[in-house]
C-alpha cells in the first residue's frame, strides 16, 4: 500500500465549485479522503507540504494531435506525453487525424501500444468515416469496443449530409459520441482569416463566420432527427450560441467546446502574418473572443482544450495563406488559461470545470474531480508564478506556438497520474 | 368458404379468417405435392401469367410450379428484356395483356405501388409476387404455414424479425399479418436499417440482438440487401456478422425449441451462421421453399374460385 498526503493545499473542486485550503490522501493511486482542516499526517505517508499553492484535478485536454503514425517527426506518444506532464495534463484524447487516420480497429491497436510510451493516460477518438473522405463510415461497433472514446473526422466534416444521417443514426445505436466541426466547408474553402476590415487590409483570403453558423445549423438538425450523442469541437463565434443553446434546452444531447487560443487570443494577433497565429476555423473578432468567454462562464460552453497542433518548421515558414494550421498547447493551456482567471473573467473551479470534469464527464472517464474514489491524477501550481515563455523550452517535438514571448503566469509544480510523480518543475 | 378477395395485393386487407382458410387450403397442397402424381384440375382452362420486372428465380419458380401442377397454361415473361425497355409504360403494358385475356397475372417490380397501379387496369385477378419495398404476401404466408406446422399454433409467440427490416418487403408482410395473429413482435437490427416510425406500429424494438432473442419462439433472419443500398448503411460485412448475425451463441438465448427462418437467398457469414442454417433441428428454411409452392396453389385456387364466381354472377346478370 502507498500512500501520499498532500498537505496545506489550495484545493480546487470543479465538482463543489469550491476553492479552498485543506488536505488531501492518496492511497494506492486512488484520492482516499479530502479535508478542509490540517490533519495529522498518516503513518507511512509521503507528505508533500504544498506551501498554499493550488491542487487540482490533472487537465484532460480534448483533441490533441500526436503524429504517430505517419509525423513523428513533428510528435511521438513520448514527447507529447512528456509535455503534457508538464503542462498538468493527466489524460490527452487524441485524435484520428493522422496519416493514416484512425479507421479500423487494427490502427487503434496500433496507438493504443504505441501509447504505452508516454507517461500520462492517453485515449483516442477514432475517424467517422473511412479515410476521412465522408463517404463511408468506419466500424463504430468494433471501434467501441477496442477503446475508442469518441469519432470524428476533426475538421473536415462530412458534407454529405445523408451519410453523416447514416453514421449518426447508426452511432445512436451504439450510444456512440460523434464529435462535429460545425462549419459549411464549401463556404470555408481556402480561407485562412476572419472576414473583416482586418482580412481585407492584409489581403487574406477569409471566411465570415457565418460559416459556422451553417455548420451549427445543419449538424443540429440532424442531431434532432436521429437523437445521436454529439459534442461540438469548437464553437468560436457568437452567432453560433443561439441555435446551440435552443437544442439544448430542448433536450438534445448535445455538448460543445472551444480552444484555448480563440479564448484568449484574436484575429488582431496575427498582426505581420504571423503563422503561429493561423487557425482552423481562423481566430476571431474581440467582440466574438469575449462573448465564448462569458460562455465558458455560464456554462453553455462544457470544454476547452488545447487543440495542440504540431507543426515543424517547414510547415510554418510559408507565406500565411498557405502555412499550416494550429498550434502546440500541451504546456501552454494552463498558464494561457489563467490569463482568463487573472482577467477576472473566469475562477479558477469555473476554469478546472471545462478543463477538467465535464471532458471527464463526456468522454465517461473517471478523472477530472477531487472526490474520493476518484484517480489521483493530479497537478499542483502556482496560479501567480510569473514566466516569459521561450518556445524553445517546451517539450513538443514542435515548438510552433502563439504564446512565444508571451508574458504569462502560473506554473506547474508537480504532476500526478495515478498517485505516481510524472513531473516535478521548479518552485 | 371465407376468402373473397378480388386479388393479393398485400396482408392488409385480408382478415384473420381470410388468412386461416388459405392456409387449411395449403395444407391440402402441402399434402397433394408430397404424392408422386402432383396433380389438380383447380386452373383447368385458365392462363397464369408471371411477370417479373425484377430477377427472382426462387419465386418465380415456385409460381410457375403451382400454376402448372393446378393445370393452368403458364407463360413466363421477363419484363427486363422485354417492351419496357423500349420505353412502354406500365399501363400499356396491362392494356396490351388485358387484350390477351390471362385469368392470373403474378407480378413482381422493383417500385412499391406497381402491382396495385397494374390491378387497376386489368380484368384478372392479380397476385403481388413483391414490389419494391412494400410488399410478399405469399412469402408472410408460406412463413405463416411454416410456424403453424412447426410450433402447432399461430398466435400468442414471440418472434423475432432481424436485420434488414428497412429494405424488406418480406419483413412488412410479415409484421402485419403476424401482428393480426396476435403474436408478439420483436425487430431487431441496427438503427440505419430500422424504418422510420414503425416504433409505433406494435412492435419491440432492439438494437442488442442478444436481448431481443431472448425467449424468442421463432427467429427470422432477412437478407442483408445490399442491392437497395445507395451508400453505407452499415460499416462492414464483418462488423455486422458479429452485432446481428445469427450464430450458435445468440440463438442459444431464444426459446430451447425455437425455430430458424430465412427468406433466402441468403448470404452465409454476414446475416446468418452456415451451420445454423444447415441445422436440421433448428432450421426450417428449407420448409419455408416447399410451402412456397402449396401456399401459392391455394392463392391461385382461392382467387380462380373468386374469379369463375364473379363471371358467373355477371354472365347471370346478362341473361337477366
Amino acid at each position: 500500500m502507498t500512500q501520499t498526503y498532500f498537505t496545506n493545499a489550495r484545493l480546487i473542486d470543479p465538482e463543489g465549485q469550491t476553492d479552498q485550503q485543506g488536505s488531501l490522501l492518496v492511497r494506492d493511486g486512488v484520492i482516499e479522503a479530502i479535508s478542509g482542516v490540517q490533519e495529522p499526517a498518516p503513518e507511512g505517508a509521503t507528505v508533500i507540504d504544498c506551501d498554499g499553492k493550488a491542487l487540482a484535478p490533472g487537465l484532460i485536454d480534448w483533441g490533441v494531435k500526436i503524429g504517430e503514425p505517419g509525423e513523428r517527426h513533428k510528435e511521438s506518444f513520448r514527447s507529447a506525453g512528456r509535455a503534457a506532464a508538464a503542462g498538468g495534463v493527466t489524460t490527452i484524447i487524441a485524435r484520428p487525424d493522422t496519416m493514416p487516420p484512425i479507421d479500423t480497429p487494427e490502427a487503434l491497436e496500433f496507438v493504443t501500444r504505441r501509447a504505452a510510451d508516454a507517461p500520462v493516460n492517453i485515449r483516442h477518438m477514432s475517424s467517422l468515416t473511412k479515410a476521412r473522405e465522408g463517404r463511408e463510415m468506419v466500424e463504430i461497433g468494433f471501434l467501441t469496443d477496442a477503446g475508442a472514446v469518441a469519432f470524428t473526422d476533426g475538421v473536415r466534416p462530412v458534407t454529405d449530409s445523408k451519410i453523416l444521417h447514416r453514421c449518426m443514426t447508426y452511432a445512436r445505436g451504439l450510444d456512440a459520441l460523434i464529435v462535429g466541426h460545425p462549419q459549411d466547408a464549401s463556404l470555408s474553402r481556402g480561407a485562412a482569416a476572419t472576414s473583416g476590415k482586418f482580412a481585407s487590409l492584409y489581403g487574406i483570403p477569409a471566411v465570415s463566420p457565418m460559416a459556422e453558423v451553417m455548420g451549427m445549423d445543419r449538424d443540429l438538425a440532424l442531431v434532432q432527427m436521429t437523437g445521436c450523442r454529439w459534442h461540438a469541437d469548437q464553437i468560436t463565434v457568437a452567432a453560433s450560441l443561439p441555435a446551440f443553446e435552443r437544442a439544448r434546452s430542448a433536450g438534445l444531447d448535445v455538448t460543445a467546446g472551444i480552444s484555448i487560443h480563440h479564448l484568449t487570443l484574436n484575429e488582431f494577433d496575427v498582426g505581420d502574418y504571423r503563422t503561429f497565429f493561423r487557425f482552423t476555423p481562423p481566430l476571431r473578432s474581440e467582440d466574438d473572443r469575449q462573448a465564448m468567454v462569458q460562455a465558458v462562464a455560464d456554462g453553455v460552453i462544457d470544454v476547452i482544450a488545447s487543440f495542440h497542433t504540431p507543426q515543424d518548421e517547414e510547415s510554418k515558414r510559408l507565406p500565411f495563406e498557405i502555412a499550416a494550421p494550429g498550434a502546440v498547447g500541451l504546456q501552454t493551456l494552463l498558464p494561457a488559461a489563467l490569463r482568463l482567471y487573472h482577467q477576472g473573467g473566469l475562477s479558477l473551479p469555473q476554469l478546472w470545470r471545462a478543463m477538467s470534469l465535464n471532458p471527464a464527464k463526456r468522454l465517461g472517464l473517471p478523472g477530472g474531480r477531487l472526490s474520493k474514489g476518484a484517480p489521483a491524477d493530479l497537478v499542483l501550481f502556482d496560479p501567480n508564478a510569473p514566466f516569459v515563455l521561450d518556445r524553445f523550452s517546451l517539450l513538443s517535438k514542435s515548438k510552433n506556438t502563439p504564446f512565444d514571448g508571451a508574458r504569462l503566469e502560473g506554473r506547474v509544480l508537480g504532476t500526478w497520474v495515478a498517485g505516481q510523480s510524472v513531473f516535478k518543475g521548479d518552485a | 368458404m371465407s376468402f373473397r378477395a378480388r386479388h393479393l395485393l398485400g396482408i392488409d386487407h385480408l382478415s384473420p379468417q381470410e388468412i386461416v382458410a388459405l392456409l387449411d387450403l395449403a395444407e391440402e397442397y402441402v399434402a397433394l405435392n408430397r404424392r408422386t402424381i402432383k396433380h389438380s384440375d383447380a386452373l383447368s382452362g385458365m392462363t397464369q401469367i408471371n411477370m417479373f420486372f425484377e430477377n427472382s428465380t426462387r419465386t418465380q419458380a415456385s409460381f410457375e410450379l403451382a400454376g402448372k401442377r393446378l393445370g393452368a397454361d403458364v407463360m413466363n415473361m421477363s419484363m427486363q428484356t422485354s417492351s419496357v425497355k423500349k420505353g412502354e409504360t406500365l399501363i400499356d403494358t396491362a392494356l396490351t395483356l388485358n387484350a390477351m385475356h390471362p385469368d392470373l397475372l403474378v407480378v413482381r417490380h422493383p417500385s412499391s405501388g406497381a402491382v396495385n397501379l397494374l390491378a387497376e387496369k386489368v380484368n384478372c385477378a392479380v397476385i403481388n409476387a413483391g414490389d419494391g419495398r412494400h410488399e410478399h404476401p405469399t412469402q408472410a404466408l408460406l412463413d405463416a404455414l411454416t410456424i403453424r406446422r412447426a410450433k402447432g399454433r399461430l398466435q400468442r409467440l414471440t418472434i423475432a424479425i432481424c436485420g434488414d427490416i428497412a429494405h424488406s418487403r418480406v419483413a412488412r408482410s410479415n409484421l402485419i399479418l403476424l401482428g393480426k395473429m396476435e403474436n408478439r413482435i420483436r425487430l431487431i437490427g441496427p438503427n440505419t436499417l430500422m424504418p422510420a416510425g414503425v416504433a409505433e406500429m406494435g412492435v419491440e424494438l432492439f438494437q442488442d440482438m442478444r436481448e431481443g432473442l431472448k425467449g424468442a419462439d421463432v427467429v427470422m433472419m432477412l437478407r442483408l440487401q445490399r442491392e437497395r443500398m445507395d451508400g453505407g448503411f452499415i460499416p462492414s460485412e464483418r462488423e455486422y456478422f458479429h452485432r446481428w448475425g445469427l450464430d450458435a451463441e445468440k440463438l442459444a438465448l431464444a426459446a430451447p425449441d425455437a425455430i430458424v427462418m430465412h427468406p433466402g437467398p441468403m448470404n452465409r457469414g454476414i446475416e446468418i451462421d452456415g451451420t445454423i442454417a444447415d441445422d436440421i433441428n433448428r432450421s426450417v428454411i428449407q420448409d419455408q421453399v416447399e410451402m412456397g409452392v402449396a401456399v401459392r396453389m391455394a392463392a391461385l385456387d382461392l382467387l380462380a374460385r373468386n374469379l369463375r364466381a364473379e363471371r358467373g354472377r355477371a354472365a347471370a346478370g346478362v341473361m337477366v
